[in-house]
């Protein structure tokens, strides 16, 4: 992939989050945190490739970055599911 | 191998569309869901997508992690919420940081070198390493592991300078000079570890709320780093997403405050700073104090009252109480809003979450642009274990150090009702005029027993 491509896919990523998160009501800021955490845990995805890229250390660091990511993603969404439940309008 | 990336695409319209659905109570819980739809999709297609994968290694990390994270989000209480965020950060830049390590070790034995490689490596070990060691110091700071004041020294800024001038230089060795890469690469990665940890202690417990934000604004940019490094878009998208949210909730806590995002970093505010309280501190004040029962008859002849709750009311575990004493009134024909103020929690939105634990229903909690116009017309305003939220020296006195913050504007209410432990002042060291002011009445004593005497004196009337 060329670098111009992946910088447009990444500016354009840019707006399109500014545009989205602004308009979440401080009552979700937590949750709005909480989940975008765990989106953060994306980073899951190159954790897995790097066990493949041989090498000891790499495997090693792959599967630490495999175990941080994990409970980045679990933990992230699972609280955030935890707190959403609770906004409830008047009975 | 191509069609691996559709999959990526994918995920990321379902991790936007996720975030859309945050944007209302009512859809929220399902975008959370969309959202970790779009992990789960993104995570198979690596897993099937990428052969020689060794999926036993992957399992038992997988497995480990989900065991850990779980036990996070089940046992951690909603005050503990900015802590675990701040934990939960840490591990996303963390692995960000793995990641370009380990594509470090791969790629620094072959000849597919290039200097946007290890300039996005750099970025992203630089990064990701920072958000690791300040994140637990954040969260060290919020558990009460380290204290929550700021720790300052001589020469802080001068440490601080040097440090980050090695780690440009180091940087540029990892980029540059292929001879010794290994060891420039270590240097980097020890004082960018070195600078997430020196910039975090010198920031108090108060300005917790924007560090926290700014760190999760990093673990986003972190991922994105990392998708340079990996020339993966699903990273950079997510990364870019989250890098986006963590900064705009950041503006947000910083002009919650008045304060730039510089000051916050080296303002060290929140050290009890001798003489700074201003020409305020010599007046003498003179305080109604009430009892409950007073203080109930006042609410029996209010038709409309609001709350103000800050942290205070947090630690003293009294939302629920709070809440029983806002049905009951309720119950009478009375009108009881919520008043939030951005900072009133530790982390943005943080007492809406409480309250909403409370059972609060999320459409009587107002923030600060909606609910100030309403104070006007109020009855009663209850502050409860708020202080510099409600100082009205924010809005005229110069010598402040909250001089020029956002308030919120209870002393326009025809009664405040003030609840506190004692006289002492707030977390920024400074006295509060407004428990002077003719309208003002304090009710002094733990949140939690004043709000159960007082409902029991409201029914008794």
């Amino acid at each position: 992939m060329d670098i111009i491509n992946i910088l447009t896919v990444f500016i354009l990523a840019i707006f399109v989050g500014n545009e989205v998160i602004s308009k979440v009501p401080p009552t979700l800021h937590t949750p709005l945190m909480s989940g975008s955490n765990a989106i953060s845990g994306i980073a899951i995805v190159g954790a897995i490739i790097a066990t493949k890229v041989g090498g000891q250390i790499g495997t090693w660091l792959g599967l630490t970055a495999v175990i941080f990511a994990t409970i980045n993603v679990v933990g992230g969404f699972m609280v955030t599911d935890r707190m959403l439940k609770m906004f409830k309008k008047k009975k | 191998m191509e069609y691996i990336n559709l999959f990526y695409v994918l995920a990321a319209v379902l991790f936007i569309i996720g975030l859309k659905k945050l944007s209302h109570p009512k859809t929220a819980r399902n975008g959370n869901i969309i959202a970790s739809i779009g992990m789960l999709i993104a995570i198979v297609a690596t897993l099937v997508g990428f052969d020689v994968l060794d999926f036993k290694l992957i399992a038992v990390g997988m497995i480990i992690g989900a065991i850990i994270g779980a036990t996070f989000a089940i046992k951690v209480k909603m005050t503990g919420m900015p802590q675990m965020v701040a934990i939960f950060n840490g591990f996303g830049g963390g692995a960000s940081a793995l990641v370009a390590a380990a594509e470090f070790y791969t790629k620094a034995e072959t000849v597919d070198q290039t200097t946007f490689l290890f300039s996005t490596i750099v970025i992203s070990v630089l990064v990701g390493t920072l958000t690791f060691t300040g994140s637990f110091i954040a969260f060290g700071k919020l558990q009460g592991f380290i204290s929550g004041q700021p720790i300052v020294f001589k020469g802080q800024k001068i440490l601080n300078a040097i440090i980050a001038l090695l780690i440009i230089a180091f940087a540029i060795g990892v980029v540059v000079v292929p001879a010794n890469m290994y060891w420039y690469f270590l240097g980097l990665l020890i004082f960018s570890a070195l600078l997430g940890i020196t910039i975090v202690i010198p920031i108090g417990g108060a300005d917790m709320p924007v560090v926290i934000s700014l760190l999760n604004s990093y673990s986003g940019i972190a991922a994105a780093a990392t998708g340079f490094v990996l020339l993966n878009n699903g990273l950079i998208i997510s990364g870019a997403l989250v890098g986006a949210s963590g900064l705009i909730l950041t503006n947000i806590m910083c002009k919650g405050m008045n304060r730039s995002l510089v000051n916050v970093i080296f303002g060290a505010v929140g050290l009890t700073q001798e003489g700074a309280s201003g020409d305020s501190a010599g007046k003498q004040m003179n305080i109604k104090s009430y009892s409950t029962e007073e203080a109930a008859m006042i609410f029996d002849a209010a038709d409309k009252i609001i709350i103000v709750p800050g942290y205070g009311l947090a630690v003293a575990q009294a939302q629920h109480a709070a809440r029983e004493v806002a049905d009951f009134l309720e119950s009478k024909g009375k009108t009881v809003l919520y008043a939030i103020h951005p900072v009133a929690g530790r982390m943005p939105g943080h007492m809406n979450v409480l309250l909403a634990e409370a059972n609060v229903p999320y459409d009587h909690l107002k923030d600060l642009d909606e609910i100030n116009p309403e104070f006007e017309t109020c009855d009663v305003a209850l502050v409860l274990g708020a202080n510099d939220v409600v100082n009205p020296a924010a809005r005229h006195d110069k010598s402040s150090p909250i001089y020029g913050m956002p308030i919120l504007d209870v002393d326009k209410s025809r009664t405040v009702i003030i609840n506190k432990r004692t006289m002492n002042p707030g977390f920024a060291g400074i006295q509060n005029e407004l428990f002077g002011f003719d309208n003002s009445i304090m009710v002094f004593g733990d949140a939690k027993k004043m709000l159960t005497d007082l409902l029991k004196d409201l029914k008794e009337l």
